[in-house]
Formats: structure tokens, C-alpha cells, sequence
């Protein structure tokens, strides 16, 4: 809501200045968004009247000007604007001005002095308009500061309204917040009915009352639709951000901003019959006045004549209906419609309109003839014509209702946390206008029907502290009971996760959970997508299934950023179709960690190979997030993935998880010049970590003895670790795979794998011979099951 | 001086005229060896008389040890030497850089999660979670948000193709609303997340973050709203003289509603760019939770009143840090983020 400061001050005129007006309706819940002045500051310019044009005798786009600016003598003035001729008249910068960003003085224009300067809309900053001199009303004042003349020492207010206050959407609302915040007086409203002077009118039937339940419409015949709206009602249209159309289209918006009735026009010689408003017939379209054609649903109220529809009730007039130049005969409506009724009406057909905006919010339901009395009075004033009575249909049961509300001001107190008292509270009220009956702490509070939020108890305690001022609500350090929240040792906590990603190089990253459509299907096979109805952008169409796009576009876009190492991870949910959703059916929205890794295992530096990164350092991250669990891992296909290099991670039997390389195809399609290595787990797997249990520390000696076992190529580690430990003797404590061996002195056919057994015993210091027993026997399994030689 | 003292002396100087080990024990060898020079002396005491014997016998054991103290001295110097040399060359160049890997590091936005995180639960206030999917009823209508509600055009909302009434959720508070299903009052607990606007410009972005804290408990009022929250910016930003002002405003979801502001924390209020002169930072949203809200989870209005406050972590962040960009937060850009270590 944009208006300017005199046309408030008109109405109420508190003793401050515009910054503190500004600051008071921004504390009181009505933000002033923007307050600007009209023009910038200048001086020295005039109302002045050109007198005659002569070319200038060495320019031919120069011309000669004796102009009048009320100065007791004939100015001689070098004018170069296209429009400026003898008889009209503009505004003139006299010598000693001060325009924005110029001083004007005497000067010599191609030999000829000049005395001043005519000036265009653009030369006082009133706007960009350079095109000619800005022509001033034939009856502005010769002589008189441009300043007064045009109303420039205005100020321009813009409100960003919340949608409970619709009663701000008008002068007249404004001016009765800023009568409560300041205790000054408020003008009462301009209206005084027309006389009646004609006998023509037009009958209005309500045939959906609970859409519109009080329509007044009047015909004003004999009216000139060409006169001139008066530059004064331009001027306030204007600086509310309306541009001027025609007389009749301008009373009708200048009323809604004086008032806050939307009101609408209609050509009278173009209707039939009674006008009602009704819901549509099957199939029934309109054509609106922005050009758009309709079929409006059920329940969409429209005003109609005996033949058609002629207008979407409280949203837009149609065009069929609307008055043109050659109108005579108005039959103007200015009537309630319901919230209900209008609400999302417009928004679904894709436009919005003053109109609407204000009936969804709530118009003033007691104030519909009032504003249809004041409508007719300008427009008959601008362009004459005969008014005839006023035609009202009312249903008085589907009018809103004001149900008075309770309020305990002990209640108000200990929502607010302040002391505040029955008189306080009984002169707020008073100074918002609202009807109140007291009983000692309670008042029943009627509101207004210029108000539609007020319904409950805590409306008022709103008003309450609206008014009293939040600034002295004292802010006070809570009191609350000191429970100890419950940590649950058994989960760790995604921050410990995310500092252990960090302590092992991976940076953060956080990437939009709506993704490239194509990522799903090359990353997850995914043909059960989740797609957004109104994405933002095409590659932004779907809800990602997994985190390793996103990471997969990081690295792309670092390496075109000439990074040749990246590490990246992400912790967020994915979003997959699935019956079992919970808590949304349909979907499940587990909460993953995913990291990718791709250059040199580590930044380049002396005293160090450089080496890609591989598998196993992945891997080993992996297994440093899962501990103290150890995980599973098993060859894995998967869309994403080197088919040769990449493995399921299963904790506890159950897969949460991968781990693996990039397959080759997308290291080309997506251009990553090597490949990276990456894993994704399920987050809440990876947050659990056991509780430690306490085991014996043995005081006898370990003995440690190494076995290489040479077995063919192919032969995966795991199952050979799980036999050693099936056929493993009590009194071997731990097994472990330490290297891996091929080359030299190995068959190229095969490879050497070197475990390492611990031996101890609680109770004693074992014998060499239960040693030896105990790797023969582990030796010997290998052998059999595998095939293995022990490397000599 | 007698002969004795004199091979003292003489021995003495010797020793220390010798740098080397080798040399040292040749020189040894000259006094104290099978014929040197004290063991000639030695040798020479049986030939004289006992009493005298006894004498010159303790005369010259003297000799001997003092000659072994400078020996030992002077082996113990050289020694020296040549530890101090072995180290020297096997000195480092330290000021070469460490070996190994560097650290990463946390998204700035995170950080500043954790950050709230970790101030609300110092005050009791517990941490939850839920859906970014959400459905109509958590994230408008269970929040006093009905169909056609005009406060629904403040949102432009993110549906799903095929999925009527499912939605991205377009602010935390339905993680409240799910949070006062299961849990009973007194209820202190904040709620981080993503969340979805259909935005996207240098000032929005489609998704960002939100986090919104909920107290519900007998004895609440919009004045410990005004303490808390004022404590809280002031321990975020460590700034004990940071002042804020509450603004009227309306939330469908709390009565009385307040828009906070913060004193600028570039100028501390005195007015600048950033501010745009103002002296004032927009900086969250809140109020005292709606009664509709409490009834919709089956908590007694008329027993329990509650504040809610939300606020944005990446402007948050930005002001934190002085990041003037919202969109570097999900750019990806390494060299970025790479700064928040």
C-alpha cells in the first residue's frame, strides 16, 4: 500500500514528522517499507508562461523564448525542446537555481544569453521523461514556486501490510491506526449523498447471498465519460502507484483508496434487466476486461443481467460490460463479498487485481453505500450528469457477524509478562473505536466491522500490545525447570561425524535435494522418480534418490575451476518412492552420508609419491566412520559404479550401503578426466557406536607369529580370514591380513597373503608347542580349502 | 717442583692439547701404560726403603689418579665434541611443511547449525527433526493455515507431480507440530532443516534453511520470548551490547506475532550499507503460539501458552561471517568453502 503523506494528513494530522509518522506505524505493526520524497530537493523553479518562440538565428534546433515567470520582466530564455510553444506553460529554473546536480546561470547559447532554464520532467528529477518540457495545468499560477504548485514537498509512504490487516488498505483505515497510536483527532469521512435527480435504476437481485450479501448500485445518467480527471485526483492516484485511465475508472480506484471499497462501473446501456449476482451455469464463459476469457468454476460468483454474465464478482469487471469513451449512462456497484468467496480465485486463473485483494482480506461490510454515495458525488462533479436512487439488496443473516469477544486482562498479563491494568486496557480500546462493556478485570469487546481479526480472546491481547507498544514488553530471562536432556551413549551425534569427515580432508558441501532428472538415471537406475509439480528449472525436476549426483556435479565444477584435488561430502536426505513411508506414506526420506575423493591420495608434497587416490583409501574412511563396527563388504553391481570396484557395506548382516569407483562411462560423460572414488551410507546406521564392554587384560606374554600363504590370483581375503579363525585354537586372540604380496619369487599366477596371529592366554604363558600346534592348524585348513602354500 | 708434580703437569697439558680420540689413548698409553711413565715409577719403588716407599708410593697413586682424571676429562670433552657434530649433521631443515593430510572442513551454514545447536541446548531446549516431504495438514492447516488462507500466498510452495496434498515443506514449523504430537508440555525444543520456496534470485534461494524453536510450558510469556531470543543474538554474535527491537506482525501460527530486529552487527546500529542505513537487521520471526496450534495437537490452550520464534542460519551465517552472496552456500565452490575450516 503506497499513498502520500498530505493526502494522510488530510485526514489526521499528528504533531510529527514524516521519519517519526514512519516510526510509529512500523512499531505498531503496519511497516513503512519505503518512505521517499516525491522529487529530490531543488529550488529556484517556477510556474512561467511562454510567451512567444523564435528561432535561434545560428541553431536550427534552438529556439528563441520570451517567457513570463512572473518576474515584473519578459525573460529571454534558449529553449531546445521539441514541444515548447507560444501559450503553454512549464516549469522554469530561474537564474541562481539549484536543480539536481546543476546551478543555473546566465549563459550564452550559440551567442545568444539565456536567462534561465525551461525544464523537462527528468531536469527536477520528477521522472526519466526527457522527451519534451513538462507541461503544467493551463491554471497554474504564474510566478509560483513549482514546488507548491505541483504539491512537491510530499512524501510518499509504502506499506508492507500483513493480510490480517485489510481495514490498512485505505486512507481511511491508516488514518484511524495513526488517530489510536497518537490520540489525534481523525476528519470524518467526505461523504454526503447526492440528490436525486433522476428516476432510472436498475434492479439487483442476490440469488448467492452467502458470496454476496449486500450489493447497492445506482444509475448516473447523462455523464461525459471524455472530461479530464482534475490534475489533483491524477496526482493522489499517482502517488499511490495507479496511473490514471478515464474520469469514471479513476473516481472508482480513487474511492477504494480513500475508502477501501473496490467499486466497478458498468455501462448501463449495455446491461439487461435486473442485475444479481449468481454462481455460473454449466459451461458459461466470460471475457474479461484484461482480455482474458474464462469459464468459471461453481463457486465462483459472477455479476450477471437477465442475458449473461457481465463481471467475476469482487476479482474483475468483464470486458463486454465495461464503460468506454462514448458511455453515457454508468450503473456503478459498489457491494460486500465474502473472504470465503473470494480467496484464491484470482490466483488460480493467474493474475490478482486491487479488488480482490481487498474483498479475500475483508472490506468493510457497514461502510457499502457510503462509498457508493462518494463515488457518485466526484464523478458527477467531473463529469455531471443526473444520479439516480440507490437500489440495495441485503441478506442480512449472511452479513459477517461481530460476535463480541472476551477478554481477561489477567490473562493478557501473564501471556504479555506485564502488568498492565483494567484503565490501560479500557483506553486502548477506546482509542481503536471498539465497543466494550466491563465487568471489573473482564471486557466484552464487540469488534468493529471494518476489522476481520477479531475473533478470539488472543486478538485482543494482540491489539493490546500493539498499542501499548512492544518496546515496553521487558524482556526477561526465563525461568524454566533444569531436567537434564537424555544423551543416549549408544548414537553419536552427525556433528562427531561430520568433524571426523572434515579431520580425514572432505569439505562440506551442501547441494540442493531437487536434481537433474538424468543424474537418477545414471547414477540409480532410477525409474520410480520423485517429480516436483513446479520445478524451477528443468534440471532441477526431482527429488534425489542419492546424494552421489550432487557430489558427482561438485567435482565437475571444481575441476573446471582448475582444482586438481577434491574431496567433498554431504549429509541430507534422499526422497524414494516406497509404500512403507513413514511418516509421509508413500515415500521414504532416509537421511544419508555420502563422500567422494578424486586426485592425488594426498595434496602434492615433497618426500611423498604422488598417487591417485584409490578403493582402499575410500574403503578405509569408511571403515573409520563404522568404527568400533566393523562392516561387511561385498562385490556390488550398481549403475553408478566400476563393476570390478565397488562394494555393498552391510553392518551387522543388514546392507547400508557402498563404496566404490566411478564407473568409467560417467567419468567421460560428465568429463572428470580420472576417476573418483565414493561412498553413501544411511546416516542413522553410522551414527550408532556400541557401548565399550570391559575384557580381561592379560599379564602373561603374547606371542605373535606371521604365516604367508601363497593361493591363486583371484582369491578374495575375507573368506580366507574367516576360515583361519573357524579352525583358530582358543588361545588366538586376534588375526589379521597385513600384507599382500605379487612379484618376485611369487608364481605371477598367484599371490602371497600374510596374516598375522596373536596368541595369549589369560591364566598362563603358552608353551612353543601349543603355538606351533595352533598355526599348523590353521595352515593346514587354508591348505585344504584353498589350496594354499605356506611361502617359504 | 718435584719430578712427580712436573709429570703431572706435563701429562695434563698433553691430554689437552689432543682433539682426537685414537691420539688420546696413544698419549695414555705414554703415562699410564705398561711403560709409561707412572709405571716406570711404580716399578722403581721396590728399590727404595719401605719407609720412604710408603711415601713416594702414595705420592705417585696420586700422580696416577689426578693423571686419570685429566684423561677422562679429557675423553669425556672429546666425546662431547663428537656428539655435538653427529647432531649437527643430522640436522633437519625445519621449516619445511609438515607431511601427510591436510584437514577439511565443515559447510559455513552447518557450522552455524551447530552453533544454535549447541546455545539452545545449554538452555534445555532439545533438537528434532522431520519430513522435508511433507503434507498439507503439518505444514498449513495443523498451523491455523486453512485452504484459501491469504497467509498461503507468502509461501510459494513446492508440490509433487502425482502426489495431491504432498508438498517440500516451506518451513520447519511442522517439525513442531509433529514434535507436540509426541511429546507432552513442558516442551523446549528447536527445529533445523531444509526447506523449499519456489524463489530463486540473488537474494533467494529455492531451498535454504530455517530453524525454529518452540517453549510451551504454564508460566511462558511473550517476555521470556523478548529475554531468550535476545539472549540468544547476543551469544551468537558475542556481542553483550547488541540490542533488538520486536515489531508487530502476523504469522497465522502465533498471537501475538512479532518480527525481530537486531541492532546492524557491522555498524551496531549507527547505520551502513548493509543495513541500509537503518541501524536495523530483519532477523527472525515469532510470537506466542497460536491457541488453534495447540488445540490441533490436543494441548489445553487455556493451561499452556508457548512462544515459537524461526529464524534463517544462512543469513545467519552470512552476517557471521560477512558473506555478502546467499548463492556461494550451494555453489559447491571448494575455494569457498575451503575457508571454513
Amino acid at each position: 500500500m503506497q499513498f502520500s503523506e498530505h493526502w494522510l494528513r488530510e485526514f489526521v494530522n499528528p504533531p510529527l514528522t514524516s521519519a517519526e509518522l514512519a516510526h510509529s506505524l512500523t512499531m505498531a505493526g503496519l511497516e513503512v517499507e519505503a518512505l521517499q520524497p516525491v522529487a529530490p530537493a531543488f529550488a529556484g523553479v517556477v510556474v512561467a508562461q511562454v510567451l512567444s518562440v523564435d528561432k535561434h538565428p545560428d541553431a536550427d534546433k534552438l529556439k528563441l523564448c520570451r517567457v513570463d515567470a512572473g518576474q515584473g520582466e519578459t525573460l529571454q530564455i534558449v529553449c531546445g525542446a521539441p514541444n515548447v510553444s507560444t501559450g503553454m506553460k512549464v516549469p522554469c529554473a530561474l537564474v541562481g537555481a539549484e536543480l539536481p546536480g546543476m546551478t543555473i546561470r546566465v549563459t550564452k547559447v550559440r551567442g545568444v544569453e539565456s536567462f534561465g532554464m525551461l525544464c523537462s520532467a527528468r531536469e527536477l528529477g520528477l521522472s526519466e521523461d526527457h522527451s519534451g518540457l513538462l507541461p503544467l495545468p493551463q491554471d497554474a499560477l504564474v510566478g509560483e514556486d513549482i514546488r507548491t504548485s505541483l504539491a512537491l514537498d510530499d512524501k510518499l509512504f509504502t506499506l508492507k501490510l500483513t493480510p490480517n490487516r485489510a481495514d490498512c488498505l485505505s486512507l481511511k483505515g491508516i488514518a484511524r491506526e495513526v488517530g489510536a497510536l497518537t490520540g489525534t483527532a481523525v476528519s470524518p469521512s467526505p461523504v454526503d449523498e447526492v440528490r436525486v435527480t433522476s428516476d432510472k435504476r436498475r434492479e439487483v437481485v442476490l440469488d448467492a447471498p452467502a458470496a454476496c450479501p449486500r450489493y447497492c448500485g445506482r444509475v448516473v445518467s447523462g455523464i461525459d465519460a471524455k472530461a479530464p480527471t482534475p490534475d489533483w485526483m491524477r496526482r493522489r492516484l499517482e502517488r499511490s502507484g495507479l496511473r490514471s485511465i478515464s474520469a469514471v475508472v479513476d473516481v472508482t480506484n480513487y474511492v477504494m483508496l480513500e475508502l477501501g471499497q473496490p467499486l466497478h462501473a458498468f455501462d448501463n446501456a449495455r446491461l439487461d434487466g435486473a442485475v444479481r449476482v449468481r454462481y455460473p451455469a454449466a459451461g458459461e464463459k466470460l471475457l474479461l476486461l484484461n482480455g482474458q476469457i474464462i469459464e468459471p468454476s461453481v463457486d465462483t460468483a459472477l455479476i450477471a443481467d437477465d442475458s449473461r454474465a457481465l463481471a467475476m464478482a469482487g476479482i474483475m469487471g468483464g470486458e463486454e460490460s465495461g464503460i468506454a469513451d462514448g458511455t453515457t449512462e454508468l450503473f456503478l456497484e459498489s457491494a460486500f463479498f465474502a473472504p470465503d468467496a473470494i480467496a484464491g480465485k484470482a490466483r488460480a486463473l493467474g493474475f490478482s487485481s486491487d479488488a480482490a485483494y481487498r474483498f479475500e482480506r475483508g472490506v468493510d461490510f457497514a461502510a457499502t453505500r457510503e462509498a457508493l454515495e462518494r463515488a457518485s458525488r466526484l464523478i458527477m462533479d467531473i463529469c455531471g450528469g443526473q444520479a439516480g436512487p440507490v437500489t440495495e439488496a441485503i441478506d442480512h443473516d449472511c452479513l459477517p457477524q461481530r460476535v463480541p469477544v472476551r477478554l481477561r486482562v489477567p490473562r493478557a498479563e501473564k501471556v504479555l509478562g506485564i502488568r498492565l491494568g483494567a484503565e490501560i486496557a479500557a483506553r486502548l480500546f477506546r482509542g481503536l473505536d471498539f465497543a466494550f462493556t466491563q465487568d471489573q478485570d473482564v471486557f466484552t469487546v464487540t469488534p468493529p466491522s471494518h476489522r476481520f481479526d477479531i475473533a478470539i480472546e488472543e486478538d485482543l491481547v494482540e491489539e493490546l500490545a500493539r498499542l501499548h507498544g512492544y518496546d515496553n514488553i521487558p524482556a526477561r530471562l526465563s525461568q524454566g525447570s533444569l531436567a537434564i536432556l537424555p544423551q543416549n551413549e549408544q548414537f553419536r551425534s552427525v556433528w562427531r561425524l561430520r568433524r571426523l569427515l572434515a579431520s580425514r580432508d572432505y569439505q562440506e558441501v551442501v547441494n540442493y535435494s531437487f536434481v537433474d532428472a538424468g543424474w537418477e538415471r545414471d547414477f540409480c537406475a532410477n525409474d520410480g522418480q520423485v517429480v516436483l509439480a513446479n520445478p524451477i528449472a528443468s534440471q532441477m525436476g526431482v527429488m534425489r534418490s542419492s546424494l552421489i549426483g550432487g557430489l558427482v556435479a561438485n567435482l565437475a565444477a571444481n575441476r573446471n575451476r582448475r582444482l586438481d584435488r577434491v574431496r567433498v561430502f554431504e549429509t541430507g536426505r534422499c526422497f524414494l518412492r516406497d509404500a512403507a513411508g513413514d511418516p509421509i506414506p508413500g515415500f521414504l526420506q532416509p537421511k544419508r552420508v555420502a563422500a567422494l575423493a578424486w586426485g592425488p591420495a594426498a595434496p602434492e608434497q615433497w618426500g611423498m609419491a604422488v598417487r591417485h587416490v584409490d578403493f582402499f583409501d575410500v574403503k578405509a574412511d569408511v571403515e573409520a566412520l563404522l568404527a568400533p563396527l566393523q562392516g561387511g563388504f561385498e562385490r556390488l553391481q550398481h549403475p553408478a559404479l566400476h563393476p570390478g570396484r565397488a562394494a555393498s557395506v552391510t553392518l551387522e548382516g543388514k546392507v547400508i550401503g557402498l563404496v566404490g569407483e566411478l564407473h568409467p562411462r560417467w567419468v567421460q560423460k560428465y568429463e572428470l578426466g580420472s576417476a573418483p572414488v565414493l561412498f553413501e551410507l544411511d546416516l542413522d546406521s553410522v551414527l550408532q557406536k556400541p557401548l565399550p564392554a570391559y575384557k580381561e587384560v592379560s599379564r602373561f606374554p603374547c606371542v605373535v607369529r606371521d604365516i604367508a600363504l601363497v593361493v591363486a590370483q583371484e582369491q578374495p581375503a575375507k573368506p580366507m580370514l574367516e576360515a583361519l579363525l573357524a579352525v583358530a585354537p582358543a588361545i588366538v586372540r586376534e588375526v589379521e591380513l597385513f600384507d599382500v604380496y605379487h612379484g618376485k619369487g611369487v608364481d605371477p599366477e598367484k599371490k602371497s597373503l600374510a596374516f598375522r596371529v596373536v596368541m595369549q592366554d589369560t591364566e598362563r604363558t603358552l608353551s612353543e608347542g601349543e603355538v606351533d600346534a595352533a598355526v599348523m592348524s590353521m595352515v593346514e585348513a587354508a591348505a585344504k580349502q584353498f589350496a594354499a602354500k605356506l611361502r617359504s | 717442583m718435584s719430578d712427580i708434580e712436573q709429570l703431572v703437569a706435563q701429562a695434563t697439558a698433553e691430554f689437552a692439547g689432543i682433539d682426537d680420540a685414537a691420539a688420546l689413548e696413544q698419549s695414555k698409553a705414554r703415562y699410564l701404560g705398561k711403560s709409561g711413565s707412572v709405571t716406570e715409577l711404580l716399578k722403581n719403588l721396590g728399590k727404595l726403603e719401605p719407609e720412604q716407599r710408603k711415601r713416594a708410593g702414595a705420592a705417585i697413586n696420586s700422580a696416577k689418579e689426578r693423571i686419570e682424571a685429566a684423561l677422562n676429562g679429557r675423553r669425556e670433552a672429546i666425546r662431547l665434541v663428537a656428539l655435538e657434530g653427529q647432531l649437527e649433521a643430522e640436522a633437519l631443515d625445519v621449516t619445511l611443511p609438515g607431511r601427510g593430510l591436510p584437514t577439511g572442513g565443515l559447510h559455513p551454514v552447518t557450522r552455524t547449525l551447530e552453533r544454535i545447536e549447541a546455545l539452545f541446548r545449554s538452555i534445555g531446549f532439545d533438537v528434532a527433526d522431520g519430513p522435508e516431504i511433507e503434507d498439507d495438514f503439518h505444514n498449513f492447516t495443523a498451523l491455523n493455515t486453512p485452504e484459501n488462507h491469504p497467509a498461503r500466498s507468502m509461501h510459494d510452495t513446492f508440490y509433487l507431480l502425482d502426489a495431491p496434498g504432498l508438498l517440500l515443506r516451506t518451513h520447519t514449523s511442522p517439525i513442531q507440530v509433529r514434535f507436540m504430537e509426541t511429546h507432552k508440555p513442558p516442551i523446549r525444543v528447536i527445529a533445523p532443516g531444509r526447506v523449499y520456496r519456489v524463489d530463486s534470485d540473488a537474494t533467494h534461494s529455492p531451498m535454504f534453511h530455517q530453524v525454529e524453536g518452540l517453549w510451551i510450558d504454564e508460566d511462558v510469556s511473550f517476555a521470556d520470548l523478548k529475554g531468550v531470543f535476545t539472549d540468544f543474538l547476543r551469544n551468537f554474535f558475542e556481542k553483550p551490547d547488541l540490542r533488538t527491537r520486536f515489531r508487530p506482525s502476523f504469522f497465522p501460527f502465533t498471537e501475538p506475532s512479532a518480527e525481530i530486529d537486531m541492532s546492524c552487527v557491522f555498524c551496531d546500529g549507527n547505520g551502513c550499507r548493509v543495513c541500509s542505513h537503518t541501524g536495523w537487521l530483519e532477523i527472525a520471526g515469532s510470537g506466542m503460539v497460536h491457541p488453534n496450534v495447540l488445540k490441533a495437537v490436543g494441548i489445553d490452550s487455556e493451561r499452556y501458552i508457548g512462544f515459537a520464534f524461526g529464524m534463517g542460519p544462512d543469513r545467519l551465517t552470512m552476517l557471521r561471517y560477512g558473506v555478502n552472496d546467499l548463492r556461494l552456500f550451494f555453489d559447491g565452490d571448494l575455494r569457498f568453502l575451503s575457508q571454513f575450516k
